[in-house]
């Protein structure tokens, strides 16, 4: 039986979609973690430090932020493992604890310790007013 | 099976006849009556698309409260949001356009593609502005190579890759073919960008609202001129794509009228 013209194109269009979804889902699974922004703790846990900078994500661990000077030290945490992290340099105006952040560095390979060169405020995706946000977040003393 | 459609299909409004034998679908698809439609469907989609947007910003802008974490930066959202949504929403709309331009030949499928493609592309250049000047005081930078951001700026090159090819199919007087596959392939795109903050980590934050579910992670007072705008967005891409459509069949008319008062002359 011959197809009609147009049912003809649709089953090409239709065929064509469902090799390029494949095709598109092989690429994106192979690359993997290559396109991931940055690493969590846990990624890096566990393996050598790697020798290029990398960037490093997670939350600040509430009452580890230490300032002396223009030098920082903080812990981030995936709430599985931590990274020691220091910085000098002025800090995004949302950095603080308990909040995400986004670190660009080294890994010191002898003390495990993070090296930042530019820290980054990650934002979540929780908004509310500050009267919403109430007393939790008034003892971090950020509420306007 | 002829490859190419005879003068007469391309004529902009063909024969009612003709129409009525056609199936339940291609009834909306004849220019006269999407004409008809068109004429009503403009103000209605106008009127309360501007009404919505002025109040929504004018909540958003004004009358809602900052954010706790963010202070006032939190209003860029009440434009970056909506054109995130048009500008993705709009590409969905330019690849369902084309693919009904590919398989069944209707002009006014491609029409409307070509009608969608400008629009949509405004609307993610607007949102990938806004984002910018929101992450600089929020992330401390204007732009990362993270994997929703990538993936927004990929479609906008789409969009202007789509202009660009369908202009020039258009001065070879093609049926532009080549953009509506373009169109087409592009669309694998739109599950990255839904996905991408999913699928990998990114400094763009996840999505707050979960439409299927209902739910969504924004407080009351700043969710609704958030939707407000949205909505009032949305008639407002709606009523442009309608009067660019309406211009573009207009302009075809013109065309073949000078096409006939030629032949007649000559």
């Amino acid at each position: 039986m011959k197809l009609k013209a147009k049912t003809q194109r649709l089953y090409l269009v239709i065929g064509a979609l469902v090799a390029l979804g494949g095709a598109g889902a092989l690429a994106f699974s192979t690359l993997g973690d290559k396109a991931t922004y940055f690493y969590a703790p846990s990624d890096l846990a566990g393996k050598p430090a790697p020798d290029a900078a990398i960037r490093l994500g997670g939350m600040v661990e509430k009452g580890s932020l230490v300032k002396s000077g223009q030098t920082v030290r903080f812990i981030v945490t995936d709430n599985a493992k931590t990274v020691p992290v220091t910085y000098t340099g002025i800090l995004p105006d949302l950095f603080r604890e308990g909040q995400g952040v986004i670190a660009e560095g080294r890994v010191d390979p002898a003390s495990g310790v993070f090296t930042a060169e530019t820290i980054l405020a990650k934002h979540d995706e929780k908004y509310m007013p500050p009267e919403v946000a109430g007393a939790m977040h008034k003892a971090e003393g950020r509420v306007s | 099976m002829p490859q190419r459609l005879s003068p007469r299909h391309h004529a902009p409004f063909p024969p009612r006849a003709r129409v009525l034998k056609a199936p339940a679908m291609h009834r909306f698809a004849n220019p006269a009556r999407f004409l008809r439609i068109a004429r009503w469907a403009t103000p209605l989609t106008l009127v309360p698309g501007l009404l919505l947007t002025i109040i929504g910003l004018y909540i958003g802008l004004f009358a809602s409260p900052p954010d706790y974490q963010q202070g006032e930066s939190v209003r860029i959202m009440y434009v970056h949001v909506p054109a995130a949504w048009l500008g993705s929403g709009g590409y969905l709309g330019l690849a369902i356009a084309s693919a009904t331009a590919l398989i069944w030949r209707h002009p006014l499928a491609s029409i409307a593609a070509r009608a969608i493609a400008p629009v949509g592309a405004a609307f993610t250049a607007i949102c990938l502005m806004s984002g910018a000047l929101w992450g600089k005081p929020t992330w401390g930078t204007y732009w990362v190579w993270d994997a929703r951001l990538t993936s927004m700026l990929v479609l906008l090159f789409l969009y202007l890759g789509y202009l660009a090819l369908s202009a020039s199919e258009g001065e070879q007087g093609g049926e532009r073919k080549g953009a509506a596959i373009l169109a087409l392939v592009g669309a694998i795109n739109l599950p990255i960008i839904k996905y991408s903050v999913e699928w990998w980590n990114t400094l763009h934050q996840g999505s707050s609202i979960n439409v299927l579910a209902a739910k969504s992670t924004i407080a009351p007072e700043i969710l609704t001129p958030l939707l407000l705008s949205v909505a009032g967005f949305t008639l407002l891409f709606a009523a442009i794509v309608l009067m660019r459509m309406r211009a573009m069949l207009a302009e075809q008319r013109v065309e073949a009228r000078a096409r006939r008062l030629a032949e007649v002359l000559a």
